[in-house]
């Protein structure tokens, strides 16, 4: 477990380097991920090691957004002050993108199968 | 006795152990409650962890600084675990090579309506621009989000409420739009719940299969990729 917490954090750092390095907009561990990736393509898969380690830490994803959730408290004055607007834009835009981005999705994936199923 | 309460009270709350056991007792909590209701997505685990934290913490009076100089040992994780995303990509290769072309068409169109469709909403009601910067990167994963509104002149801090608020609302959500429009192939499902929905989502979506899982990474990251890019570009033209 250690050994896939050092590559985990290896990948982040060398992908924090990358984005300081090149003033890239993209967030080290976003770059991390692509690498660790293109590594995994490369080698031909994680090791038992790696696998588990990850499966542990991404079961609790949403344990790791609790902090910054937290962070609500300090915009109670501007969100009371303008919660009409951050409803509705919040609250139509999501569930706008879910069904924009399926619906897109579904229509190009089907495209596709009929083109590769024509003679 | 009560002076000794006093100096528990003023050891524990200047010491990060307190808002680091609150962070994952809160969350336990959470998780318990969630599936009492055989995880049923409006008892979200962010949604009842946070609920809980904040009324903790208004009610003791403590600071955000004070709560988060314990809880980011937590926070910190988001990176490792970011990276650790490649690894369930990894598992869906196959299928990730067969969709490359949909996925990347269902990207642009997606990657754009989240973020166009928030700042429209929120302009035609009057959102001050402050909150409109803020709001522009609201589906992409937290730490992206942030650097990309301090990049375009929102509030980074204020971002991550509205990132994580995005967050729940499509894990709660995207079940009824899918049942609305008769989307059942989790690929789909889940492409669709990281672009709008970024690591929440994406938690959501590993519950209902590890296929809609990592279809749910894999959007994530794409979105993260392609707002950074982008946003920097179109805002200033938008928003002048």
């Amino acid at each position: 477990m250690i050994g896939a917490i050092t590559l985990l954090l290896v990948f982040q750092l060398i992908g924090e380097i990358i984005a300081r390095t090149l003033a890239l907009p993209i967030p080290g561990p976003v770059i991390g991920m692509a690498l660790l990736f293109a590594a995994l393509v490369a080698r031909g898969g994680p090791s038992p090691e790696l696998r588990g380690t990850a499966q542990g830490l991404l079961q609790h994803l949403s344990l790791l957004f609790v902090p910054a959730g937290t962070g609500v408290m300090l915009h109670f004055q501007r969100m009371s002050d303008e919660w009409l607007a951050l409803a509705v834009s919040l609250l139509g835009s999501t569930l706008i993108t879910i069904a924009v981005t399926a619906l897109t999705l579904g229509f190009l994936a089907r495209r596709r199968d009929q083109r590769s199923d024509a003679p | 006795m009560n002076t000794r309460l006093d100096e528990i009270w003023v050891y524990l709350s200047a010491s990060p152990l307190l808002g680091l056991t609150l962070t994952l007792l809160a969350y336990q909590g959470a998780v318990y409650v969630n599936k009492r209701c055989h995880g049923h997505p409006l008892a979200n685990p962010v949604l009842l962890a946070v609920a809980t934290l904040v009324g903790l913490l208004w009610l003791t009076d403590t600071p955000y600084g004070t709560y988060f100089d314990g809880a980011q040992f937590v926070h910190f994780l988001l990176g490792p675990a970011t990276v650790a995303l490649a690894i369930p990509l990894y598992a869906q290769i196959d299928r990730l090579k067969r969709l490359a072309m949909p996925l990347l068409g269902a990207l642009l169109v997606g990657s754009l309506t989240a973020a166009l469709s928030a700042v429209a909403i929120g302009g035609v009601l009057g959102a001050s621009k402050a909150t409109l910067l803020s709001l522009a990167p609201k589906s992409v994963t937290t730490p992206i989000a942030m650097g990309i509104a301090e990049r375009i002149g929102g509030l980074p801090s204020l971002t991550a409420v509205l990132v994580i608020t995005t967050g729940v609302i499509g894990a709660i959500g995207a079940r009824y739009v899918y049942r609305a429009l008769h989307i059942e192939d989790d690929s789909v499902r889940g492409f669709a719940l990281g672009i709008a929905a970024h690591g929440i989502g994406t938690a959501r979506a590993f519950q209902e299969s590890e296929q809609m899982g990592a279809f749910a990474a894999l959007a994530m990251g794409l979105n993260g990729l392609t707002t950074a890019l982008l946003l920097p570009v179109l805002i200033p033209w938008l928003l002048g």
